[in-house]
């Protein structure tokens, strides 16, 4: 029975370093503190949350780990390098990849092409010859992604005709094409109905048996069905950590929540 | 070797770059206005200087009064810009801005080609309403040129006024700072658009007509003072008022200075590299406090 | 008196709100709970016609709203107080309430006694009628915001969290506002992150989850229903 707040060693046997880690983070704009201190470990294979109410400093949390924000101290390590501070191209290329809120597909190009692209970044060719006879092999993995994401049938309509819920699986889609050992999802389900909401959970359900998955999510249903840890966040601070089931039996973060 | 230049000239062209200054400033103002509150980049701008000189000119070379051509120019082509933007630009509202700028380039063209079709292709006169002239240092000045300044001056001294006071300014300020929570408090935000591209067209038509005895009316007028009113604003902070009031001083300060050592029409490179340099080390405009 | 039937909302194609329905009476006060990002402010910003649904109408006073612009909406009674406070920064505080007293209609005597009346209920804005509007703390701000929208004499205030971000104290100074506007008769539609106060001040509440309206009950029900709360408010 792990402690809350504590870091043990998860019993299914995946010890070993943590995939993520971060030691005193802090941010600082100007005269506001959107992060202070934030010291979490991620464990190899797990789905972590990250929830909080408005203004916590989630949104500031991802965008500091995945490069879109610099923070103004402490660390963030990825696999054992230190990655604070680097831009978000050369994150993603240390195998760290994150989903966008705003869609971020290519519109006019195909749904299979949009996930071949960014299958083709990792295996990049300066030889002509070379490059010619990997395209089939971008195209296989490309088609397997669209398989984890139950796209494979759409693959040659325009990424521009999906529905809402489909492009933000297809965005989901494009990250994993990056081969990522550390998917980081910003809100996965936002706007999507009920259905759709479904759908993407076991979609991220069927991926998270083979990667590290960091959600950032305002779905309560969604987290505690998915997340094997949470990370409650409240002005910038870690407020609570632990299971879902510790985290429903915490009072202080009813009372937060609630703002009894 | 440098030939020095007589301190005498400098004043002159001080003056003179003070007059120019104020006219471009009349211009500027109304361009930045439209800008700051509803994102038209106008560049027809110009275009509108040159109607409302050919209409001044048309009004003095029939009432014989200058300043009856000044008013009757403002006013008809106020209204002219107001059914322009009800028309034209309203529709467009919210769009990529580069569908602006491409609608009132295409405005611009279709503007100078109506004044050569309506005015015929020889230019026009406007005769200074102030003949006679004063004594300035070595030369004859022309008192028309000062009272010039001074009008243009007291033009945009009223528009400031009409801006911190009465309802309207309240309007055109809070719909510029903020056009959705203007909208909500109930000011009729499309409205106000045109209205304040009226005023700036307005105030267009009023240095076309001041400028006329200056430069002569023509239909390809229009372009310099386009050109010269973007590097004004973009100096100035788009959007800020009083920085484009002290940036065409500025700008036309240095221009007045640098035809001291080359020919005017080279001049106007003076303008350019203060556009270069303002948004290579300071893109929010010279005259704006420096963000935060 | 104000009405939201069935209202579908997208942003782009991000299917926010799923069909709503809220009503609300003359004069009363209704609370709308639900966490981040389920789409209360959405809601508001349909009522006020600052974003289009895509299906489904708004009615006022048995007339529809469709396609109203936000300032024709002001003008027939619909006041926003955005959850940003979104007050005109470069404007003084004076300024800022004239943008809501400069209506047709409306003599000079008459505005004069709106401003007092403001001013009697919220004195530290008559402290600072003349300092611009973005050099106020975040409380006054908020009280700015609140009084600009009772310039416009509404009959329904949509208030959005006006509570966010504010210390404790001016949390009851926000609950007194609100008992005031009912005193006089101004219907209040509240979103609302503060359970308590919420509950307190509401005749009714609607709570939200997911762009759909999940539950809907008198306040005086909710204050004991704990489970309900913790299901959809909680964690």
């Amino acid at each position: 029975m792990t402690v809350p707040g504590s870091i043990a060693a998860p019993a299914d046997g995946r010890g070993g370093a943590p995939i993520l880690l971060t030691e005193a983070l802090t941010v600082r704009f100007g005269g506001l503190t959107a992060l202070n201190s934030v010291s979490l470990a991620v464990r190899r294979g797990e789905i972590r949350a990250i929830i909080g109410p408005n203004g916590a400093g989630k949104s500031t949390f991802f965008n500091c780990v995945t490069g879109v924000l610099r923070p103004t101290s402490g660390r963030i390590v990825f696999e054992g390098e230190d990655i604070a501070g680097l831009p978000p191209h050369r994150i993603s290329r240390k195998a760290l990849a994150r989903s966008y809120q705003i869609t971020n597909i290519l519109p006019g190009a195909t749904v299979l092409e949009n996930v071949r692209i960014a299958a083709q970044s990792r295996h990049h060719s300066w030889s002509l010859l070379r490059h010619y006879r990997a395209y089939t092999d971008v195209l296989d993995r490309a088609r397997a992604i669209l398989d984890a994401v139950g796209l494979r049938d759409a693959e040659d309509g325009l990424a521009a005709n999906l529905s809402h819920g489909a492009q933000r699986n297809l965005e989901i889609g494009i990250a994993l094409a990056t081969e990522p050992t550390l998917l980081c999802l910003d809100e996965p389900t936002a706007g999507m109905s009920v259905t759709e909401t479904r759908a993407t959970v076991e979609l991220i359900r069927r991926i998270a048996k083979d990667l590290t998955i960091l959600i950032v999510e305002h779905d309560m249903e969604v987290v505690m069905d998915l997340a094997r840890t949470i990370t409650v966040l409240h002005y910038g601070e870690v407020l609570a950590e632990g299971t879902p089931a510790e985290i429903q039996a915490n009072a202080r973060v009813q009372e937060v929540y609630l703002k009894t | 070797m440098t030939v020095p230049i007589p301190i005498e000239q400098i004043l002159v062209q001080t003056v003179n770059g003070i007059v120019s200054g104020m006219i471009l400033a009349l211009v500027a103002s109304g361009l930045t206005l439209i800008f700051g509150i509803m994102d038209v980049v106008n560049f027809a701008h110009g275009e509108l200087v040159m109607l409302g000189a050919f209409v001044g000119a048309t009004t003095l070379a029939s009432t014989g009064s200058f300043w009856l051509a000044f008013v009757t120019a403002a006013l008809v082509i106020a209204l002219f810009g107001a059914v322009l933007q009800a028309s034209t630009l309203r529709p467009l509202l919210g769009r990529d801005p580069l569908t602006t700028i491409l609608a009132t380039f295409g405005i611009s063209l279709v503007l100078q080609k109506y004044a050569l079709w309506q005015w015929g292709p020889s230019a026009r006169k406007i005769q200074e309403p102030i003949t006679g002239q004063f004594h300035l240092f070595y030369l004859e000045y022309p008192w028309y040129r000062v009272a010039t300044a001074i009008f243009a001056a007291a033009i945009i001294g009223a528009l400031w006024l009409f801006l911190r006071r009465g309802k309207y300014g309240i309007w055109i300020r809070a719909a510029t700072q903020d056009r959705i929570m203007a909208s909500a408090m109930g000011i009729p935000v499309p409205l106000v658009h045109t209205l304040v591209f009226a005023i700036g067209a307005g105030m267009a038509a009023a240095s076309g007509v001041l400028f006329g005895p200056l430069g002569g009316v023509t239909q390809t007028m229009g372009f310099d003072f386009t050109l010269r009113a973007f590097i004004v604003v973009v100096v100035g902070g788009m959007g800020n008022l009083g920085g484009s009031i002290l940036a065409s001083i500025f700008v036309s300060l240095l221009e007045a200075y640098a035809s001291l050592v080359v020919s005017p029409a080279q001049a106007v490179i003076a303008s350019f590299v203060a556009l270069i340099l303002t948004l290579l080390f300071r893109p929010t405009g010279l005259f704006v406090p420096t963000p935060k | 008196m104000l009405a939201l039937e069935n209202v579908h909302t997208y942003y782009g194609k991000s299917h926010i709100l799923h069909g709503v329905s809220i009503e609300v009476g003359r004069g009363e006060v209704v609370g709308l709970l639900g966490r981040n990002g389920v789409g209360k402010s959405t809601t508001l910003k349909t009522t006020m016609g600052l974003v289009r649904p895509a299906e489904g109408r708004v009615v006022f006073e048995g007339k529809d709203l469709a396609g109203l612009a936000p300032h024709k909406v002001a003008h027939v009674g619909i006041a926003y107080v955005p959850e940003d406070r979104r007050i005109f920064r470069l404007l003084s505080v004076l300024e800022n309430l004239r943008t809501g007293l400069e209506r047709p209609g409306l003599s000079a005597e008459r505005r004069q006694a709106l401003l007092e009346k403001v001013y009697a209920s919220f004195p530290v804005l008559r402290e600072r009628r003349n300092q611009a509007g973005g050099t106020l703390s975040g409380g006054e701000q908020q009280m700015l915001a609140i009084a600009r929208a009772m310039m416009l004499e509404p009959k329904i205030i949509l208030l959005d969290e006006p509570t966010e971000g504010l210390m404790p104290r001016m949390v009851s100074q926000i609950r007194e506002i609100i008992a005031i506007l009912h005193r006089e008769g101004v219907a209040i539609l509240l979103v609302e992150q503060n359970v308590p106060l919420t509950l307190e001040v509401s005749s009714r509440v609607y709570i939200m989850e997911k762009g759909q309206v999940r539950h809907h009950a008198p306040a005086a029900e909710l204050r004991g229903n704990h489970a309900v709360i913790h299901q959809y408010l909680g964690v």
